[in-house]
């Protein structure tokens, strides 16, 4: 029996996890990687495999997203397994790991059974679930971390709803440690938080918007640090929007405790001037801060501090946003958006190739314990192909997404997926998609 | 010679929807006609045809007596047929209304939509969606541009400028549009302006606004020209911002003690409805030589008749 084999030649082999960059190949057989390095077909594709002729564009393994919201079941109007498939697939994603607010939470085993088998009946892009931290995201009644765990669960949160009761986190914390499970928090203190819609300042001041003060951010981390000495337990700050939060994290992690962070391309590539006059599509928790703060989040991505970057896709549908300002949800849409904002960084010079993509691929996967992220012999050939540098200008019109809530609409940016591969085969092709190339 | 003479006078807006972008001389234009407006209501026969077959509507999704009344009044001198809407936002599922409501009255063939909203930028929002003229009546916590022209109307009346004078705007400046639409108009018109508050109701970043801030009455008052009181909220009093309204009254409610660090020919001013014994002494309220109280609310018929007529002279050239 003939094995099914896909020769990528005449690649830029980049690998983050190892240091590989390199001109080279890379052959997937029955969905794995059966072979890859530098120079291999360098004297020409072998016979019977499909080839593909990457032209000297970037071959990298394909993204792994640790944050987006994918609105199935429960809201499929805004988004659904197979559109965020699409999505995830222009966009260079290969693994989402989706937040548990779906409707019905994602807080017992069945749910989490019947995402996972739409997402293989699907055969898109991969989806791991974070399994909710306490039923119904109420903060009191902790879930089934042990169960969950054993049914594919990589990590458990409250989602957007900060944990905000001390003695709650405090014992998920240490009972998620029994089986070496991470506790992902929305760091946000709820009180300070309350009724606020954008960053606190001048600009809040002047729409007559309430705020949500910077401060809310780190206080929740500070808290949160110490439950994580207490109990030795394992904790990731989802989303970190400002100076203080991540300087938090930077200190604790010196101090050697087992912290990690993320943040969303919005809280590097804008700040809350995109606000503008009422724009809710740049209406988002933790809202989008001042210039300094911006600023801080690419200090922290420089200086490995943020150990990944997550689209925090939130899809929305217009009745959700086309509201006043202070009736409008909270969220930004990011699958196809995070590859490009994230290499802005490489373009800008703050990052280096190898460590833009690493936030994108091997930090997250690692973290969250996903075999994904790096090439390797024999692991899924979950690759990207991506020309790093083709400029193109973002279209809200062109997303695969059932929602259209960016408010990066119109931004000229640089660097597009030509082919996103899951398990071997092609989900998105950029020449068959009639993309302008 | 004054605007209203000179009908060919334009004003570069198609909205009112703040006082921001507004310049020194398009709110000149609106406080030069409303003078003309204020005459005019004051003869037995108030009534004007300028603005005959034009429909005002009173779009109201935030209850209001004086506002409405003040509107209804205005666009009834001009001439024009004014419908009242009241439109509660609890009974109806917010924000659907406000789109639905809009396309609603963009096919009754509205002129001028006046339009006041719990929410900041919702009257914004409106104007995107109607082909008509929008006036902001107040949004949230935003903006109320026609209270800030018939607060300004009231000064130049009274000290026969705004230029050079120093305004102290008190109380509850966090909550308050009709404060950041002052403090907008009277910077715009070459005033000073401080505000005066507890720190609890003052904006953040409030420096970034080019205002003086200050928490102690009698230092912010001293040498002050106007001394503009604001309402604060009765939920706002107990507990929340302030903890009592004996210790507000106490420390930022305006008496003549207090009004006594201000010039001696300081006005006081209010925009309604006043709280008597929180924010101002009664009987100080009450005194037509210092409080321009009951004045500001002639003013601001005038200014409101002054607004529409600009809105809509400039629909009717403009009209295809």
């Amino acid at each position: 029996m003939s094995k099914y084999r896909t020769a990528y030649v005449n690649a830029r082999l980049v690998d983050p996890a190892s240091g590989l960059d390199a001109p080279g190949g890379l052959l997937a057989e029955d969905g794995k990687i059966a072979d890859f390095g530098a120079g291999l077909f360098a004297g020409g594709a072998p016979e019977g495999a499909e080839t593909v002729d990457c032209a000297g564009h970037v071959l990298a393994p394909g993204l792994v997203d640790m944050r987006a919201q994918l609105r199935d079941p429960g809201q499929e109007h805004m988004e659904d397994i197979v559109s965020a498939g699409h999505a995830a697939g222009a966009g260079g994603v290969t693994s989402i790991v989706c937040l548990p607010n779906t409707e019905p939470v994602i807080d017992n085993v069945a749910v989490l059974e019947f995402v996972a088998r739409r997402a293989r009946e699907v055969k898109l892009v991969k989806i791991h679930c974070y399994a909710a931290l306490t039923r119904g995201f109420a903060g009191r009644e902790l879930t089934e971390f042990g169960l969950l765990g054993e049914a594919g669960a990589v990590a458990f949160t409250d989602g957007e709803v900060a944990v905000a009761n001390a003695k709650t986190l405090q014992r998920a914390l240490s009972y998620a440690s029994t089986f070496g499970h991470l506790i992902v928090q929305h760091p946000e203190e709820p009180s300070l938080a309350e009724d606020g819609q954008m960053n606190s300042g001048e600009i809040a001041s002047r729409l007559g918007l309430s705020g949500i003060p910077p401060v809310a951010e780190v206080m929740m981390i500070e808290r949160d640090l110490r439950l994580v000495g207490a109990t030795g337990g394992r904790y990731h700050a989802a989303h970190l929007s400002t100076a203080a939060g991540i300087d938090a994290i930077r200190q604790a992690k010196a101090r050697g405790l087992d912290v990690s962070c993320d943040t969303a391309p919005h809280y590097f590539a804008l700040n809350e001037i995109a606000v503008g006059d009422y724009r809710t599509f740049a209406k988002v928790r933790p809202p989008l801060r001042g210039e300094p703060d911006r600023q801080a989040v690419v200090e922290g991505l420089k200086d490995g501090t943020i150990d990944a970057i997550a689209s925090d896709h939130a899809p929305h549908d217009q009745d959700s946003k086309r509201l006043p300002f202070a009736q409008a949800a909270f969220g930004i849409i990011g699958l196809e958006t995070l590859l490009p904002l994230t290499l802005e960084l490489y373009h800008n010079g703050h990052l280096a190739l190898a460590d833009a993509l690493a936030l994108l691929t091997c930090r997250p996967a690692a973290r969250l314990g996903l075999a994904a992220g790096r090439l390797e012999k024999g692991a899924a050939a979950d690759l990207a192909l991506i020309d790093i540098d083709r400029p193109w200008k973002i279209d809200e019109e062109a997303f695969r997404s059932k929602s259209k809530n960016s408010p990066f609409d119109g931004r000229p940016v640089q660097g597009h997926a030509l082919r996103t591969v899951v398990d071997g085969r092609a989900i998105y092709d950029a020449g068959q998609d009639g993309e302008d190339t | 010679m004054n605007a209203s003479a000179d009908s060919s006078l334009r004003f570069p807006h198609r909205h009112l929807l703040g006082i921001e972008g507004l310049s020194a001389d398009a709110i000149t234009m609106v406080l030069d006609l409303a003078d003309s407006y204020v005459e005019q209501s004051r003869k037995p026969d108030k009534k004007l045809s300028l603005l005959r077959g034009r429909t005002v509507i009173n779009l109201f999704f935030e209850s209001s007596t004086r506002t409405r009344t003040s509107f209804e009044l205005a666009g009834k001198r001009l001439g024009a047929d004014v419908i009242n809407m009241s439109v509660s936002t609890s009974a109806i599922k917010k924000g659907e209304t406000l789109i639905d409501t809009a396309m609603t009255l963009n096919a009754m063939h509205t002129d001028v939509l006046v339009v006041r909203h719990s929410d900041s930028g919702a009257v914004k929002l409106l104007s995107e969606k109607v082909n008509c003229a929008v006036m902001n009546a107040g949004d949230g916590s935003h903006e109320h541009p026609t209270q800030a022209l018939l607060d300004a109307l009231t000064i130049r009346r009274r000290k026969g400028k705004l230029q050079g004078l120093t305004v102290a705007i008190c109380g509850d400046v966090l909550h308050s549009r009709v404060a950041r639409s002052n403090i907008l108009l009277l910077q715009t018109m070459g005033a000073r302006v401080r505000v005066i508050g507890p720190p609890t109701l003052l904006p953040g970043a409030i420096d970034r606004f080019g205002v003086e801030a200050f928490h102690d009455m009698r230092e912010g008052l001293k040498d002050c020209d106007i001394v503009m009181m604001l309402r604060l909220q009765t939920e706002r009093m107990q507990g929340r911002f302030v903890p009592s309204i004996r210790e507000y009254f106490h420390f930022f409610g305006l008496d003549r003690e207090k009004l006594s660090c201000a010039r001696e020919d300081a006005l006081v001013m209010h925009p309604g409805p006043m709280n008597r014994g929180v924010e101002i002494d009664s009987e100080l309220a009450d005194d037509i030589d210092r409080s321009a109280i009951r004045e500001q609310v002639e003013m601001g018929v005038a200014v409101r008749m002054a607004c529409i007529d600009l809105l809509t002279r400039d629909l009717l050239e403009n009209a295809p």
